[in-house]
């Protein structure tokens, strides 16, 4: 894709919108040094969104974006859940697939783009959330890690099916009762970043989105190996404060009190993802 | 309201229930007729001139620098304006806008009655939207405005359009510019 995508002929400038003007004037997608810094002014951030005030599943996927190493060659797999009312206003590529087959759908992707841009690299990038991740589409989850696909999958974990009222998810921790889950659930949560590991992953990562920067590390290390050496996987904590009863503001002290218990922090990098990770930073990539 | 052809729960242009196709290659469609190309731009350019609040909608082909043509067209694309004495209101973007579009300064393929009933637009040009949302917006306008539309197509033209001439390139549109500087001599305006 070519920078030109964004600039306006200019015979147009005047009819165009403020915010048209500023995403082309101002856009990070081809700054060296863009990152999470940028959330406060850039438009193509996502600087509104119509989820819930302070969810922190919105939070986190703003961070992602901001901290995406090549946005304009990105594309971005969803799928339905809360995070999906953000995608068709993020200015790059989303596909929003069925629910549950998201990572079957970026396999094809990554392998046509692979086939149809040798000489360029592709990433591309699963957001979806625990019900689509772990339980309705586990299957093509776990297939798309033996087949060792390159691409990097990220779960957020909202602990339930928040888009559709709160039904328990098999990442929901047991004893949880929810809406529609009166009777508590009563299996253990599944440890998703642990099959990740045992299906293939070349990297996987469990944590909560209570420091950006350190979602913006993973989210880098991730792609960075999905691109050359096979999938990766991060599991996300962003709770979903509607269901659990907390205030906009108290997400984030909902993330730091599970940093100490069920999202405390969990990474396995294989050896030779390690070996890779280390020419990376000593190349000036990370 | 919708006096200009039948609204359809369909996933086909509402025009083909008619009977109506796009043109083939070389000819234009004026409502239920084949014409040539140069009957379809006099007409075009005829109810542009003639009508009230005329407007172009570019959308994104034209909008964004992305390639030579797109460069050209723009040009092409402003002396048209100027020529049909009508406004410009861009169609930049295809997603869904809530709570809703500013109708004065957008049109938005999920919604375009909404800026043509806010600006009381009575005929338009689409030109430079991709064909999916053309067909999209061109429906939902044909059912519920009373608003004559042309598609000028890159393509194979759109069935919903009013009318609708296909293959223009940057060629076309300048043939087309004079055409209508023709007409608007005919006419006096
Ligand atoms: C094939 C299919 N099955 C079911 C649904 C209904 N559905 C929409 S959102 C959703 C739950 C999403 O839960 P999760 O993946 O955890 O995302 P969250 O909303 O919690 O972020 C379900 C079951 C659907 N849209 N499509
Ligand atoms: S329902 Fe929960 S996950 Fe969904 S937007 Fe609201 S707080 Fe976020
Ligand atoms: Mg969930």
């Amino acid at each position: 894709m070519s920078v030109d995508i964004y600039k306006i002929n200019p015979e147009f400038r005047d009819i165009m919108p403020k915010e048209i003007l500023d995403l082309e004037d101002n856009a990070t997608w081809y700054g060296e040094k863009r990152g999470i810094n940028d959330l406060t002014d850039k438009k193509e951030i996502l600087e509104e969104h119509s989820l819930c005030a302070g969810c922190p599943e919105a939070a986190a996927l703003r961070y992602i974006l901001a901290s995406l190493p090549t946005p304009s060659e990105t594309v971005i797999v969803n799928s339905t859940g809360c995070t999906s009312l953000m995608f068709p206003h993020i200015a790059l590529h989303t596909v929003h697939s069925l629910f549950g087959n998201q990572n079957a759908v970026a396999s094809g992707i990554k392998r046509v783009l692979d086939w149809r841009f040798p000489d360029k690299t592709k990433d591309v990038v699963v957001l979806a959330g625990d019900g689509a991740t772990i339980d309705i589409g586990l299957d093509y989850t776990l297939q798309s890690f033996f087949r060792q696909e390159k691409i990097t999958t990220i779960c957020f974990d909202n602990e339930v099916y928040a888009n559709t009222g709160g039904q328990e998810s098999g990442s929901t921790p047991k004893g949880q009762v929810f809406k529609m889950a009166p009777k508590g659930k009563v299996f253990d949560k599944v440890p998703m970043w642990e099959l990740a590991v045992t299906s293939g992953c070349q990297y996987s990562v469990k944590l909560t989105a209570s420091a950006p920067k350190s979602v913006a590390k993973v989210v880098r290390e991730a792609i960075l190996i999905a691109r050359e050496m096979g999938p990766s996987y991060i599991h996300l904590y962003t709770p979903c404060i509607l269901e659990i009863g907390l205030d906009a503001n108290e997400g984030l002290w909902e993330m730091k009190e599970q940093d100490k218990d069920r999202f405390v922090s969990f990474k396995y990098v294989s050896p030779e993802a390690e070996e890779y990770l280390k020419n990376c930073k000593k190349e000036g990539i990370l | 309201m919708a006096n200009l052809g039948p609204a359809d729960y369909s996933p086909y242009p509402v025009a083909t229930y008619d009977g109506i196709l796009t043109p083939p290659e070389g000819k234009a469609l004026l409502l239920t007729d084949i014409v040539d190309e140069e009957v379809a731009m006099r007409e075009i350019a005829r109810v542009m001139l003639t009508s009230e609040n005329a407007t172009i909608f570019p959308g994104p082909q034209v909008l964004y620098a992305w390639n030579e043509e797109a460069k050209k067209k723009a040009t092409l694309i402003k002396e048209m304006a100027e020529v049909l004495n009508a406004k410009m209101i861009p169609m930049y973007d295809y997603r869904p806008k809530y709570p809703k579009i500013d109708a004065e300064v957008e049109i938005n393929p999920n919604h375009p009655n909404l800026t043509i009933w806010h600006n009381n637009i009575k005929a338009c040009i689409f030109i430079g939207v991709h064909c999916h949302y053309a067909n999209v917006a061109l429906k939902i306008v044909r059912a519920e405005t009373d608003c004559y539309t042309s598609a000028m197509c890159a393509l194979s033209g759109h069935e919903d359009a009013m009318a609708t001439i296909r293959d223009q390139h940057s060629e076309d549109l300048a043939r087309f510019i004079q055409v209508a500087r023709e007409v608007k001599q005919e006419l006096g305006k």
